[in-house]
């Protein structure tokens, strides 16, 4: 009856004495001091993965914050009728089609209080931004009985002069080394002291599309293409990536051939995206023919991405519910179906929900696949549909890094912060309704 | 199948159980032929033996009875190990009263000695004696070595027993019939005679005991009676 | 002379097993997992309203023949039965039977508690919901409450219906998967080890509702205790690797069993 495995004899244990229970043992000690050496190396990992990403998250925001405002100037403009509408007839047409430009400029030399000299003028009307006659056709249009006033306008200077004042053009540079000349501080100068030059709000980052003008560059469309792809991406892979899984997981039978599948999903969840790309491309655009740079293609490309994800989130969700349950849905006399979409599906929904929100956080920074399938167009206006030509926040940023002017910097810069927050906003909403969902069993 | 328990200690427990109901057996068994040796002797000491013995006996029918108890509480038996148990109760109250029956034989058999002469049919009495002494051995023997023939056969002899003691009783009144001065020594003859065909009696319930605890049915027949 | 006339000791009580009709035939009945044969050839009657307690060793057959009993081996992978298990009269392993109608009328209660992660009062809707047995919200009311009546878990949990069957406590709980079970009405409850995950009390107090339940129900339950399967059944049958060895009223087999492999099972000597 006694276990052979103990080497002691009874007599032995009597015989030796009691252990202290006091930590003054040698082994004690050292093992004490292995525990604490294995908590530091911890802690020192987590230290300098946080270093490396407070380090990343202060350079961009050093760099980007300035990107939140943009050089705006004050001018005096007198919507004078005949000038808006030289042909008599004040109606939107004409209001739609009218030289701002020309009653900005105007505005700007009483202003500057400029002549007639031509190269002055040259270097005067470079202070304004390109796109200040938009501006101030939307602001005319948005109220049409502004005609006939003289109104203070808000439009935006031009990028150089906007780099001045953020002072990243230093003063201290040779004339021919820098963008503005001398006049040309000297008048930027005086408006500032005029406090008709200021940093105001920049909601063109938000709203407009792409401009080679960094002061009009935007974001907008990008946003608006992001948008609309994580829509196609959402409404395509999650009902078909579940209905995947839940279809091996449930229903298929275990043979070589579910095993084959099982690999090549397990392998496409790697495969590296402009692979992806390239399917789009010739099977999207090449063979179905549809439209070069909409959403909808960027959204299905980026939805093939997303499916191996999906599948294999769903189908270890799947696995995870424990089996009393199907078993006492099954005892109390549910079909497969109804254990499925009764119990299954509903326990698993919140590790369904976090591998699709992940699988699509990881779509919207994806930039290599929307480059082969041409979503790197220059697109100025906003799309209304998912068809119409558009961008994406990484092709964007791409792009920005890619120009050359220094205003885009900041830009780029700020454009990175924004798609993080986006990012963030995606993975915080993952964590809290898996929160939600999740059910104890 | 195995004839062990997986828990030892029920083993253990069980064979105390046998023990004590041994000891009692074979203390019943010697109080019975002390008693008798007294009678046919007319031996005081002897059976001033027989009725000290007795209260070793009275203890070990309490000792059995909390084993008993305990077993039962603690060891859930089931089948074969129940009937084993209970029937231990019954098995040690019998042999407790074949003790006392013993010792009562002995009490009167001092009776007798102040007589001054032997009363008749003492030989009569010592044969109903050595015939529940046999059968007694044999139900005990048939209880040690768990021999249900033997068991069987004790409960058919005990139909003999009663053929004698019933032969013994009328001899007995017929003494006392035909000499009034013989009444005294033949009542307490035939008290004792009563009291060793009890033990008869009660060697014969061990008997059926025995054969309840073996194949757990109950003994329908009738006992078999003597003529009376 | 050596021939001694005797019978079979009778105690007469009312638990004492009569003979009603058998609900449950079960005919040579054969389990495959793969190559493996797990149970060899069982014939075995349950009759009905009555407590029958399969009994034996770990392995030997006994939840697996109860799972035979609703069909909820057909979910194992690799499971074959022969044989034949007939309820009143159909063989439910008739190809044209529907499992789930089946499944409804042969419910089963499991070794661990396992209620839905639902509020009390869906986990006992659920059953009767799905196979339309309420016509309209009230009669469903009115089957809730009589399944948790029945289960004895009324008066407990009357006031927080639609809080998570999962907060109950582990007797409760069990309670809750019983109610669910008599909710579609059962002819047959089988219960597979119901109460070794329960402590002392909750287990009396299932037993105590299994001994009302059986008034309305035939039930089976598998049990590893034996004072357990003394206490709550009137037939008890006991497996042993694959075979059922004997099958007999519950006061004969722990009394004086026929088999010697039964009377070395019930007293400890072996398992």
């Amino acid at each position: 009856m006694t276990d052979s495995a103990l080497p002691m004899t009874v007599a032995d244990s009597a015989s030796r004495a009691p252990r202290k229970l006091v930590l003054d043992e040698k082994r004690v000690r050292s093992r004490y001091a292995a525990e604490r050496r294995f908590r530091a190396y911890g802690v020192a990992a987590i230290a300098f993965g946080l270093f490396f990403l407070a380090w990343l998250f202060v350079t961009l925001i050093l760099q980007g914050y300035g990107a939140l405002q943009q050089s705006k100037m004050r001018l005096d403009v007198t919507l004078d009728a005949a000038t808006l509408a030289p042909g008599g007839q004040v109606d939107e047409n004409a209001l739609r089609t009218a030289d701002y430009t020309a009653l900005l400029r105007t505005s700007l030399r009483g202003a500057l209080g400029v002549g007639s000299d031509r190269g002055e003028r040259r270097d005067a009307y470079a202070l304004l931004s390109n796109g200040a006659d938009n501006e101030l056709r939307r602001q005319v249009l948005a109220d049409p009985s502004l005609v006939g006033k003289t109104i203070p306008v808000w439009v935006s200077a031009a990028a150089d002069v906007d780099t001045f004042i953020k002072g990243q053009i230093s003063r201290d540079l040779p004339e021919n080394q820098r963008r503005l000349n001398n006049r040309q501080i000297a008048w930027a100068d005086k408006l500032v002291a005029d406090g008709r030059l200021e940093k105001r709000f920049n909601a063109a980052l938000f709203v407009n599309g792409a401009s080679s003008d960094p002061e009009q560059a935007g974001m907008g469309v990008a946003i608006i293409g992001s948008l609309y792809m994580m829509l196609v991406v959402l409404l395509t892979a999650l009902p078909v990536g579940v209905a995947a899984a839940v279809y091996l997981e449930e229903f298929a039978p275990r043979n070589r051939w579910t095993d084959l599948i099982e690999v090549n999903i397990n392998n496409l969840a790697a495969v590296p995206s402009i692979v992806f790309g390239l399917l789009g491309l010739a099977i999207f655009l090449n063979f179905f023919g549809m439209p070069r740079s909409a959403p909808v293609v960027g959204g299905l490309v980026l939805a093939l991405m997303t499916l191996p994800v999906v599948i294999i989130a769903t189908r270890a969700s799947i696995k995870a519910v424990p089996p009393s349950i199907r078993e006492a849905a099954l005892g109390v006399g549910a079909s497969k179906m109804q254990v499925i979409t009764h119990h299954v599906v509903p326990l698993a929904l919140p590790g369904i929900l976090t591998g699709t929100i992940i699988g699509m956080a990881r779509a919207l920074g994806e930039t290599a696949p929307l480059l082969l399938i041409g979503m790197v167009a220059f697109v100025v206006a906003t799309p209304a549909t998912p068809f119409d030509p558009a961008t994406a926040l990484p092709v964007q940023i791409y792009m920005w890094a890619g120009a050359s002017e220094r205003a885009f910097v900041e830009r780029t810069s700020a454009a990175i912060l924004i798609l993080l927050v986006f990012l963030i906003v995606m993975n915080a909403a993952a964590v809290v309704l898996r929160r939600r969902f999740e059910r104890r069993w | 199948m195995p004839a062990e328990h997986l828990v030892k200690r029920f083993d253990d427990e069980l064979e105390k159980l046998d023990a004590s109901i041994s000891e009692m057996g074979g203390l019943a068994e010697s109080q019975l032929a002390m008693a008798l040796a007294a009678l046919r002797e007319r031996n005081s000491e002897t059976a001033e033996k027989v009725m000290k013995a007795d209260n070793r006996v009275d203890e070990l029918d309490r000792t059995v009875q909390n084993q008993v108890i305990r077993m039962l509480a603690l060891r859930q038996p089931m089948a074969n190990d129940l009937r084993l148990i209970v029937t231990s109760i019954k098995i040690a109250s019998a042999l407790e009263r074949i003790a006392d029956y013993a010792k009562n034989v002995a009490k009167r058999s001092l009776q007798i000695q102040t007589l001054t002469t032997p009363p008749p049919a003492l030989s009569g009495v010592d044969r109903l004696g050595r015939l529940v002494q046999a059968l007694l051995k044999d139900v005990l023997d048939a209880l040690a070595s768990k021999d249900d023939a033997r068991a069987r056969a004790v409960w058919t002899r005990d139909a003999d027993v009663d053929d004698v003691y019933h032969g013994l009783v009328r001899e007995l009144l017929t003494y006392m019939m035909e000499d009034a001065r013989t009444i005294s020594a033949c009542t307490q003859l035939m008290f004792m005679a009563k009291n060793i065909e009890r033990i008869g009696d009660h060697a014969t319930n061990i008997a059926e005991l025995l054969l309840f605890r073996w194949t757990g049915e109950e003994v329908v027949e009738e006992r078999p009676r003597g003529t009376s | 002379m050596n021939t001694i006339a005797m019978k079979p000791v009778s105690v007469t009580n009312d638990v004492v097993s009569t003979n009603r009709s058998a609900k449950v035939v079960s005919r040579g009945v054969k389990v495959f997992y793969g190559e493996k044969e797990a149970l060899h050839g069982v014939d075995l009657d349950i009759r009905e309203r009555e407590v029958t307690a399969l009994i034996g060793p770990s392995g030997c057959g006994k939840s697996t023949f109860l799972r035979c009993m609703n069909r909820m081996n057909d979910v194992v992978e690799g499971c074959r039965i022969e044989g034949k298990i007939a309820i009143d009269g159909d063989d439910i392993y008739d190809k044209r039977i529907d499992v789930v109608q089946l499944r409804a009328r042969v419910g089963m209660v499991f070794q661990k508690p396992n209620p839905f992660p639902k509020s009390i009062y869906e986990n006992v809707a659920y059953g009767p919901r799905i196979h339309g047995i309420a016509q309209g919200k009230e009669e469903l009311d009115e089957i809730v409450e009589t399944s948790l009546n029945r289960a004895g878990l009324w008066n407990e949990v009357k006031d927080r219906l639609d809080k998570p069957g999962t907060g109950l406590s582990g007797g409760q709980q069990q309670r809750l998967c019983i109610a669910r079970a008599i909710a579609v009405s059962p002819e047959v409850i089988l219960m597979d080890e119901p109460c070794s995950a329960l402590d002392p009390i909750a287990t009396a107090k299932i037993e105590e509702l299994i001994d009302e339940l059986r008034e309305n129900f035939t039930i089976v339950i598998v049990t590893h205790s034996m004072q357990q399967a003394a206490r709550v059944s009137q037939r008890t049958a006991f497996f042993h690797l694959g075979d059922l060895v004997e099958v007999g009223d519950t006061s004969q087999i722990f009394t004086n069993p026929k088999e010697e492999r039964t009377q070395a099972y019930i007293t400890g000597r072996f398992g």
